[in-house]
Formats: C-alpha cells, structure tokens, sequence
C-alpha cells in the first residue's frame, strides 16, 4: 500500500512540468511581446520562479505556522492531543514524530505542512479540539497525517510556487503592455506578424493564470480524496473521519488567519461559503457532503480498495480515485469498533480543557480562590495579592499556577 | 566481424541490465526487512511503556478499590509474565501480551463501579495514557503485520523469491494477538 506515494510522485511531477511548460512560454511569450527578447523573458521567469521555490522550500512551512498564529505545544500540554498525533504517527509508519501546534481559533479546522516526512508539522484549532471526541480527532489528524506521508505539502507548495509566479508575470505583463502600447509597436516594424504575436502574449497572459489555477484546485481536490483514503486506513476506522467532516461542515465560523494560497493545506476549505454551490472548479477541496457519503459507504473494511469502491458508487462517474499501483498491494483489512470505553472527556470538559490550554499558552496565570472560582491573572500583572470577585477573599498570588 | 561486436555488445548489455535488476530486488528485500525490524521495534517499546504503566495504576486503584484484591493481582501476574516473555519470540510474547489486555480490561470493567475512582485526576490521566498506550500497539502491531506481509510476499513470490533463496531471506511472524473469549483462529503453517 505504501507504493502508492510513489504513482503519486510520477503524477504529481507531470502536472508540476505541466505548470513549469505554462510558465515559460509565457516568459518566453511575454518577452517576446515587449522586449523583443524571448530568451530574456524566460530567464526573468525563471529566476523569479527559483527564488520563490527556494524560499517556500526551507520557510514555508514556518511561514504557514507564523501567519495563522500557530503556537507548538508539548506531550503534557494536551495529553489527547499528543497522543492521537503519536498513535496516527505509528499507524502510517512515519519514522519522526511531527511537531504539533494549537490555533487558538473557534473555527474547526486543521492543516499539516513541512517540505519532507522529517520536517513535518500538524496544526490544529482550539476549536476543533472542543468539538471533537476522540474518534473524530483521530480521523482528522490522520486526514493530516496521510498529507505527510503522500507528500502532498510539497507538491503544493511547489505548484501555487509557479502559480503564484505565473500570476506575478501575468500581472506585470499585461499592465506593462497595455501602458506602453507595446515593445514591438512603439518602434514601428514588425508589421502583421508582430500584432499577431502581440496578441497571443496578452491572450496567453490572460488565460494563463486562469488555466494554472483549474490544474491547480483539480490537483488539490484529487488530494484530498487520496488523504481521506489513506485516513481511513489509518484509523481502520471510516466513520471518525466522516462524522468530523460532519461537524465541521455543520460550523459556520470561518477561520480568521487562512489565506487563500494556504487554502488546499487544510482540512475542510476554510473559505467555504453558505449556499455556494456544492461543487465547481475552482474549489480546493471535494464537497463535504460527497466525502461524508464516500468514507460512509465502504463496505467491506478500511482498506484503499474499499474506499475507491465507495468512490466510484458515490461520484457516479465509474472510476477509481486511488491509483491502480497502490490497490495492487492493497489488502483486505477490517473496521474496528468505536472507542467507546476509551476516557472521552465530555463536551464542557473538552471546551474547559482547551481554555485553560489556551490561557495558559498565553502566560496567564491562575489562581483558584478557595470558593471553586478560578481567576485568571494577566502576564502583566505586578501585584502582590488578588480579590475574588465572588466571595472576596484576598487570595495571595504566590498560590499562582 | 561487424555482427559479433554487435552480438557481444547486446550479450553485455543484457548482463548488465539483469545484474542491476538483481540489485534492486536484493536492496529492495533488504529494505523491507529493515522496515519490519523497525516495526517490531516500534512495538517494543509500546508494550514496555504499558509495562511501566500498570505499577502505577494499580497503586492508584488500590487507594480506592482496596477489595478488588484478585483483579489487581491477576493484572500485576500478567504484567510479570509478560514482562519475562521479553525476547522469548513473536509468538510468545503476543500470547502473553494478550493475557495481560485481558486482565487490564477487566480491571478497567470493574472501576466503572467507583465513581470517586473515577473523578481522580491521577487516574483519569493514567486512563488516557494507558488507553493510548493501548492504541499505539494495536497501530503498530497493524504496520508491523502490514510490513511483514509484504516482505513475505517478496520472499515466497517469482522472481524475487530467487533472489531471496541466494541470500537466505527469512519470512518474517505475525504479530497475533488472541484476545481472551474469542476462539482462537486456525493456524496455518507455511513451511
């Protein structure tokens, strides 16, 4: 089953050279267009292209981490947490354990990032750990986990990498040939054949960024189909990856710090809007709804050929999503039973749990006043005592925790 | 003169191309078996995290559940005896691995009866910790099996089982867990 990374990775270069080929005939094309150079256009697009990718290759992942307000956490600042990573770690054979980090966010999300299996990286929202029971959390986390371990974090970094180049050049090209009318046609040769070439640039540039976004999202959804396969696997357990999918497309709350270029990385699209329409093209993830009756609809076990069974049931189309090298060595394997007995924190709990993890990370101190009330001390608090504002008792702050 | 060049030249080619197949078939068995060597170990070392684990938790149930004398007794028995499997083989080890999930099932049956038990942080932490503990062998038990089953199938399948004989490529055992009160599954030997 593990060959499947491999089919993946001979896919996955075809549609980066796809994008790569995009992106210099429009360098090419665009200087042709105003500079009367083509070469030089290419070696523009390159250049710009290589820096990006260098950059996005050894920072985006702490990028990513910084700008949704990401804080890491250890083994004993969220037991559950830590342990779900580590037991998906396990199940899908990862050789180091990734680093883990909290999103104080109500929103439910979760995304997974870092350029290789030793530098990755699993991100969740506070959000999503108040909502969601073991089980679930476990689906969602192998969802993340099978990211990894496909290597999807770097194809797509790679591919909005060129996107974004493409876009950049586009934007540049067309503004830079609409002001100056042209290279080509402020010095007056070139005749017939110069307009023609003219206008395949600014056509080009035009579609261009529009063609690059369509493979992009096809990508991206492709994706998420394999992770939620592979998520399945993991767990041996289909239903705590539906019924998170479940929750998450039942929250309205829309997460603060995404961004769009980060969109494909996340669990569920975090820009997903009430009545959009389910599917279109330019989404990067699947309806939630067709995913949810896909993981529900695998009959027969957990297994990659069990969920491409269920695929082609739900999307109608007849075909497969897994790749067919992955299912050669695909085995039968069963669904284990709801962790029932397992300590599942209720609801309040969880909510109360996440808070005080929250408030913690955020050096608040606290202090439990003998009358049950818990109050919460700023960073920047210089006093030596605390009144209750319940009952009134004076509680020293040397009792800080 | 000109057709035995050619002729040699392809007799050279194919020999050099067949060597490098052999080549890959040899580092791939090798990497397969180290995967299961790792794999195992990944088990290990759950199964001794539960060994440090239960010391501790009976200590914590005892304090509240003093007269469950022979449950806590028959969890720390298994725990020794599985303790002593240590390195005696796959197939005793899982055997007696899976006496002591049984043992630690019904111990954890039995503490849904003392509420105040079970408001204890200590021991909910515990809980969780074991729980996961739990969880974590069952997960790496699934890839150990999982790897020794591909390395099995490279070993006993044409061509690479060739190769496999040359160098003297061993099958790897399953990691089967009997759980208590199932009946235990036919065994089937493939020597």
């Amino acid at each position: 089953m593990w060959e499947q990374i491999r089919s993946n990775q001979i896919k996955s270069m075809m549609l980066v050279v796809a994008l790569g080929l995009l992106l210099l005939v429009l360098g090419y094309m665009l200087g042709w267009g105003f500079a009367d150079n083509g070469i030089a256009g290419l070696i523009i697009a390159l250049v710009i292209w290589f820096f990006m990718n260098l950059f996005a290759y050894f920072q985006g992942g702490s990028m990513v981490l910084a700008i949704s307000g990401a804080r890491k956490i250890g083994p004993d600042d969220h037991p559950r947490l830590w342990n779900v990573v580590e037991e998906m770690k396990i199940a899908s054979g990862l050789e180091k354990m990734p680093d883990v980090y909290i999103i104080d966010d109500p929103a439910l999300n979760a995304f997974a990032t870092g350029r290789d299996p030793n530098h990755a990286a699993v991100a969740v929202t506070s959000g999503l750990l108040q909502k969601m029971n073991r089980d679930e959390l476990q689906g969602v986390v192998a969802h993340e986990m099978s990211h990894i371990k496909n290597r999807d974090v770097l194809l797509m970094t790679m591919c909005s990498v060129t996107l974004g180049t493409i876009v950049i050049l586009a934007w540049y090209g067309t503004r830079v040939m609409l002001f100056s009318g042209g290279g080509r046609g402020r010095r007056g040769g070139g005749g017939s054949g110069a307009a023609v070439i003219m206008l395949v640039a600014i056509v080009l540039a035009i579609l261009a960024p529009i063609l690059a976004q369509l493979i992009y999202y096809a990508v991206s959804r492709k994706r998420e189909y394999l992770a939620d396969a592979s998520g399945a696997l993991y767990t041996r357990y289909p239903e705590g990856l539906a019924s998170a999918l479940e929750k998450i497309s039942g929250s309205t709350v829309q997460l603060k710090s995404a961004n769009q270029a980060f969109a494909p990385m996340y669990t569920a699209n975090p820009f997903r809007k009430e009545g959009r329409a389910a599917e279109d093209l330019t989404s990067t993830h699947p309806p939630t709804s067709e995913r949810i009756r896909i993981l529900r609809s695998m009959a027969g076990g957990a297994s990659l050929a069990a969920y491409n069974m269920a695929y082609s049931q739900v999307s109608k189309s007849g075909k497969g999503v897994v790749p067919r090298s992955a299912l050669v060595s695909d085995q039968p394997v069963g669904v284990r039973p709801a962790s029932a007995t397992e300590p599942q924190p209720e609801k309040i709990e969880r909510v109360r749990e996440t808070s005080d993890l929250m408030w913690k990370m955020s050096n608040y101190g606290l202090v439990n006043c003998q009358c049950g009330t818990k109050i919460r001390v700023p960073p920047n608090f210089k006093g030596q005592s605390i009144r209750c504002p319940h009952c009134g008792t004076v509680n020293s702050m040397s009792s800080k925790r | 003169m000109g057709a035995v060049i050619i002729a040699l030249i392809v007799v050279a080619v194919v020999v050099v191309l067949i060597v490098v197949w052999l080549f890959a078939i040899y580092n791939g068995l090798v990497r397969l078996r180290n995967q299961t060597k790792n794999a195992w170990a990944q088990i290990d070392v759950q199964l001794k995290r539960r060994h440090d684990l239960i010391p501790n938790l009976v200590e914590t149930v005892k304090g509240y559940a003093a007269h469950e004398r022979q449950t806590l007794e028959a969890v720390t028995q298994a725990r020794n005896i599985a303790q002593g499997a240590v390195g005696k083989g796959v197939g005793e080890q899982a055997k007696a691995e899976g006496e002591l999930s049984g043992a630690l099932s019904r111990l954890l049956a039995v503490v849904e009866r003392y509420p105040d038990l079970k408001a204890n942080q200590n021991f909910l932490a515990l809980q969780e910790e074991l729980s996961s503990t739990e969880n974590k062998i069952s997960f790496s038990r699934q890839f150990y099996n999982d790897s020794v089953l591909k390395y099995n199938n490279k070993i006993q399948m044409v061509p690479s089982n060739i190769v496999a004989g040359m160098f003297g490529f061993k099958t790897g055992e399953f990691f089967e867990v009997a759980v208590p009160g199932e009946r235990e599954a036919p065994k089937v030997s493939f020597k």
